[in-house]
């Protein structure tokens, strides 16, 4: 379908962005690379009365690298980030879930930005920022605000942003040489929108036990979310095959995904403690330096 | 509103309202039909044009955002009557059938190698998963771009009899 009658603006600095968005009128959206915004207005699932085009804002589309970790602005699209070299040390999780986003021509329109406040369960930044414990820098007309992830999702395409508010930034704290990781999904068709996914993470502290373990996953629950009963499963563990084993049939247990066309939520519920198995498994295996991590076709190239 | 761009290296001024697609744009002010219109919700790939070298959706694109952008269509691929290497080997490859994929087939590809004309089976796969072909299988249209790597700087192919090598 067509999508409907609105009208358009293409302010060129932040302030008039944020103003239009701030309107008495009301009813303004942004619009960034409208790969997930069109397919709503095709459908007729939204009908706003302006869309305020941040296509002319300079200054947001760069990633920066440094101590403190890792910041992203909003209009980053996904090809910068698959081009980045710097992020295979830097944001690991992101440079190997990066090969899952969408395909190939979306990921040359598709945003940082877009993708947070579209907050669909299933896609991957939403779950790596969870994951990560990064936080989404938000402006409107009247301040700025920081919120955590963790906090930032309500539930399917729902978040905290306020409809006058736009997402600046993400930041992800730094990233230490010799952290434990690994990402996996599941979708029907590469780069569609995963059946699940997770995205897995632990320190390894003296004696060879695992702490800060961090278990995110998508897909699985009306938003990205942790699984703090398969985190507690490893916490002060050896990470061997059965704590991994119970940690993903914790994972399992833990998630609540729906009935949909795609999957039934029975199969959805294995296939998450399927896929935190694995992910697990090779975040050990990279521990051991053994060099197994599995570089399918279709990760980053 | 008014917008102006270039398409296939002629500028081009046209009046869209803020709704129109770049697709509908292209097909119905400027008719340049050769770009197709499958799906209108990014699913299909039918619909993909190069803007500035970049491989896009078209339906998934306002028309109003590509002011002052320079737009190849599948149209701008050939040399007049003459078939571009790329268009040459979908044909010797048999890599169309009722055609209807191959305006998203071809821009995707010739955007992919011109950027990487040394892409491998696996990367050529990979990037054209977001173009769906409902005759061909897929395998030809691999063939086809393995194939016309060499008139991009990318390595020769031994695949040049096609007919579906390999299926
Ligand atoms: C066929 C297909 C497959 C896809 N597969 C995947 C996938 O596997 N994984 C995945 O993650 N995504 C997938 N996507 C979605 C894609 O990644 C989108 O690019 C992304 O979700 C939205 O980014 P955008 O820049 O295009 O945002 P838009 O479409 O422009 O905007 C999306 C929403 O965010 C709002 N918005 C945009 N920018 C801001 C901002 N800075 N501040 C506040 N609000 C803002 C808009 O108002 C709108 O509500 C797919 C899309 C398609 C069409
Ligand atoms: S018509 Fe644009 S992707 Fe299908
Ligand atoms: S040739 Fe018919 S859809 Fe591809």
């Amino acid at each position: 379908m067509k999508p409907p009658q609105f009208e358009y603006a293409a302010p060129a600095t932040l302030p008039e962005a944020l103003a239009l968005l701030a309107h008495p009128d009301g009813d303004a959206k942004p619009l960034a690379g409208g790969q997930s915004l069109m397919p709503v207005l095709a459908f007729r699932l939204a009908s706003p009365r302006l869309l305020v085009d941040l296509r002319l804002l300079q200054g947001m589309d760069r990633i920066e690298v440094d101590a403190s970790g890792v910041r992203m602005g909003a209009k980053v699209r996904w090809r910068d980030i698959e081009r980045d070299a710097r992020l295979k040390t830097a944001l690991p999780l992101m440079a190997e879930a990066i090969g899952h986003v969408a395909h190939y021509q979306i990921r040359n329109r598709g945003t940082v930005g877009g993708s947070l406040a579209h907050a669909d369960p299933a896609a991957e930044l939403p779950g790596i920022a969870v994951a990560c414990d990064a936080t989404i820098e938000i402006a409107s007309t009247r301040g700025s605000r920081s919120v955590a992830a963790a906090d930032f999702f309500e539930g399917a395409l729902t978040t905290v942003l306020q409809p006058d508010e736009l997402i600046t930034a993400i930041t992800f704290p730094a990233w230490p040489a010799g952290r434990a990781s690994a990402f996996e999904e599941l979708a029907r068709r590469h780069g569609d929108f995963a059946m699940a996914g997770t995205a897995v993470w632990f320190d390894l502290d003296t004696a060879g036990r695992a702490m800060n373990t961090h278990i995110g996953v998508i897909g699985a629950s009306d938003r990205p979310r942790r699984l703090a009963a398969a985190e507690a499963k490893l916490d002060g563990q050896v990470i061997d095959a059965q704590s991994i084993g119970e940690a993903a049939c914790a994972a399992a247990g833990a998630c609540d995904p729906a009935d949909d066309l795609h999957a039934s939520a029975a199969y959805r519920r294995n296939l998450v403690g399927v896929l935190v198995e694995r992910a697990l498994a090779r975040a050990l295996a990279g521990t051991k330096g053994s060099g197994t991590a599995i570089n399918r076709s279709g990760e980053s190239h | 509103m008014e917008v102006s761009f270039k398409v296939n290296g002629h500028a081009v001024k046209t009046e869209v309202e803020p709704r129109t697609t770049l697709s509908l744009c292209l097909r119905d002010n400027l008719k340049l039909t050769g770009t197709h219109v499958g799906c209108e919700h990014g699913v299909c790939g039918a619909c993909t044009v190069i803007v500035d070298g970049e491989a896009v959706r078209s339906c998934l694109t306002l028309a109003v955002q590509v002011e002052g952008r320079s737009i190849t269509t599948v149209e701008g691929l050939a040399d007049g009557d003459a078939l571009s290497p790329l268009q040459a080997a979908f044909r010797r490859h048999n890599a169309l059938q009722c055609g209807f994929c191959t305006p998203g087939m071809l821009t995707t590809a010739h955007a992919l190698l011109t950027d990487e004309p040394h892409a491998s089976a696996d990367r050529i796969r990979e990037v054209l998963s977001g173009n769906l072909c409902r005759c061909t299988g897929y395998l030809p249209i691999v063939e086809a771009v393995l194939d016309a790597r060499a008139a991009y700087g990318g390595p020769a192919s031994d695949a040049t009899t096609g007919h579906g090598a390999g299926r």
